[in-house]
């Protein structure tokens, strides 16, 4: 072995880099926004008692779950334009991304629904609250609760999985990898410093995860 | 010329699907070793041996599988290996399939009951007899059902194989695009022949859920 690792040759583009990670996180926070509403929606249409809505509802749920994201991505970016829909590529990437979040969440939130006890939804109507009243006061924070370890480690897996939308030349953190690489050929430098990157955006998101649970949810009393 | 995208095609793609299969495949076998081996310094009472297997768990758990796979891609031809890159998608795919199957497992043997430690020390098994004869045969039934869950994972991250130009169902793909023009119907189709294989797997994990819960 006569390879002479040069992490130096990295050093100029710190600033590419720390651009790059920025990115990402900006991608993964605004997919985790819009993802999660889909997931919602799609779980409630999931539960409805409308047929139709159930089945539409599934039929997303099942096909985005057992198809691999970059196909996903490749079908919004490459396949699209032929039906007339021309996105750039942080566009689809966005789109993909958000599309397959949601049916990750849509299953993670249908399952914190029957978590709650149904005594406890006839408790709330026996002291005379409304509907609305005992989803805001008795099922939304327990369910949230519930859910929220699930839900958290699959939006660090998100997190982690935006390195894919770099395949439709979207720009995040790992097009900034290629970009370098083009520029030094010091790839292996280049690839094992990025991928540890995402180890500190994912160290970033458990933290805030832990902090945000710590602050809304242990903090509060058991009811 | 532009070729069109016919039966020729379609059948070029599903061939292709036979090395999404054995990539997934030998992943798994190199996985399913290392998984087992670190799911049980996880779980054995010795903390060092704790604390490394969850490094190794939190480092590729908390890194994209792109990465390891360009790193690895990269890094074994810098070791003087051949630059395939069968044996970088291999290596690659089987440490990340080895750190989940490792979580997974090491789930299934922690929800065996302690008293089922206790009772099987008590008639002096060795710890190697106790995990042999008592605890694995109990976790196994558990962790079938999430195992069989994270192969349809495994299948569909073997697609990012493609990006450093093994050819398998998605770089199929790509080539029979470049070749078709018509993105819209190979990337469908290629979608269509994943689902096919991971709605199979997970119909099995829900089928083998339920009877197992049943069973116990």
């Amino acid at each position: 072995m006569d390879y002479r690792f040069r992490f130096g040759a990295l050093a100029p583009y710190t600033d590419e880099i720390l651009e790059g990670m920025l990115l990402t996180l900006q991608l993964s926070v605004l997919t985790i926004l819009i993802g999660f509403t889909v997931g919602v929606v799609a779980a409630a249409m999931r539960t409805s008692s409308a047929k139709p809505l159930r089945w539409i509802a599934s039929v997303y749920v099942e096909t985005i779950r057992n198809t691999p994201l970059l196909v996903q991505l490749f079908i919004v970016f490459f396949g699209l334009p032929s039906l007339g829909l021309r996105l750039t590529a942080g566009e689809a990437a966005l789109i993909g991304l958000s599309i397959n979040l949601g049916a990750y969440t849509c299953e993670i939130v249908r399952a914190g629904i029957p978590s709650i006890p149904k005594s406890q939804l006839e408790a709330g109507y026996s002291l005379g609250l409304s509907r609305l009243q005992v989803f805001r006061h008795v099922v939304l924070f327990q369910a949230l609760k519930a859910i929220y370890p699930s839900l958290s480690s699959q939006f660090v897996l998100l997190m982690l999985a935006t390195s894919v939308v770099s395949a439709i030349s979207a720009n995040e953190l790992f097009h900034v990898a290629s970009f370098i690489d083009s520029r030094t050929f010091r790839s292996f430098e280049v690839y094992s410093v990025i991928t540890l990157g995402y180890l500190v955006l994912t160290i970033l998101f458990r933290v805030t995860f832990a902090a945000i649970y710590w602050f809304v949810f242990a903090r509060r009393p058991a009811r | 010329m532009i070729r069109e995208f016919g039966p020729d095609e379609i059948a070029y793609l599903v061939f292709a699907a036979r090395w999404t299969i054995l990539l997934t495949a030998a992943s798994l076998v190199f996985g399913s070793i290392i998984g087992l081996a670190l799911a049980i310094l996880r779980i054995m009472p010795f903390r060092p041996a704790n604390l490394l297997a969850l490094a190794y768990v939190n480092l590729i758990q908390g890194t994209p599988l792109l990465g390891q796979l360009f790193v690895f891609f990269f890094g074994l031809s810098i070791l003087g290996l051949d630059v395939g890159a069968w044996p970088a998608a291999v290596t690659a795919f089987s440490l990340y399939a080895g750190a989940f199957l490792a979580e997974i497992w090491r789930g299934s043997l922690q929800s065996v009951p302690k008293t089922q430690w206790e009772a099987s020390a008590s008639l002096a098994l060795t710890y190697v007899q106790r995990l042999r004869y008592v605890i694995v045969p109990q976790a196994l039934r558990i962790s079938l059902p999430p195992t069989v869950g994270f192969v349809v994972q495994l299948v569909k991250n073997t697609s990012l194989a493609a990006l450093i130009g093994f050819v398998e169902l998605t770089r199929a793909g790509q080539i029979i695009n470049a070749a078709t023009y018509a993105p819209l119907k190979v990337y469908l189709t290629v979608a269509a022949i994943y689902f096919v294989i991971c709605f199979s797997l997970s119909m099995a994990s829900q089928r083998l859920e339920r009877k197992l819960h049943v069973a116990r």
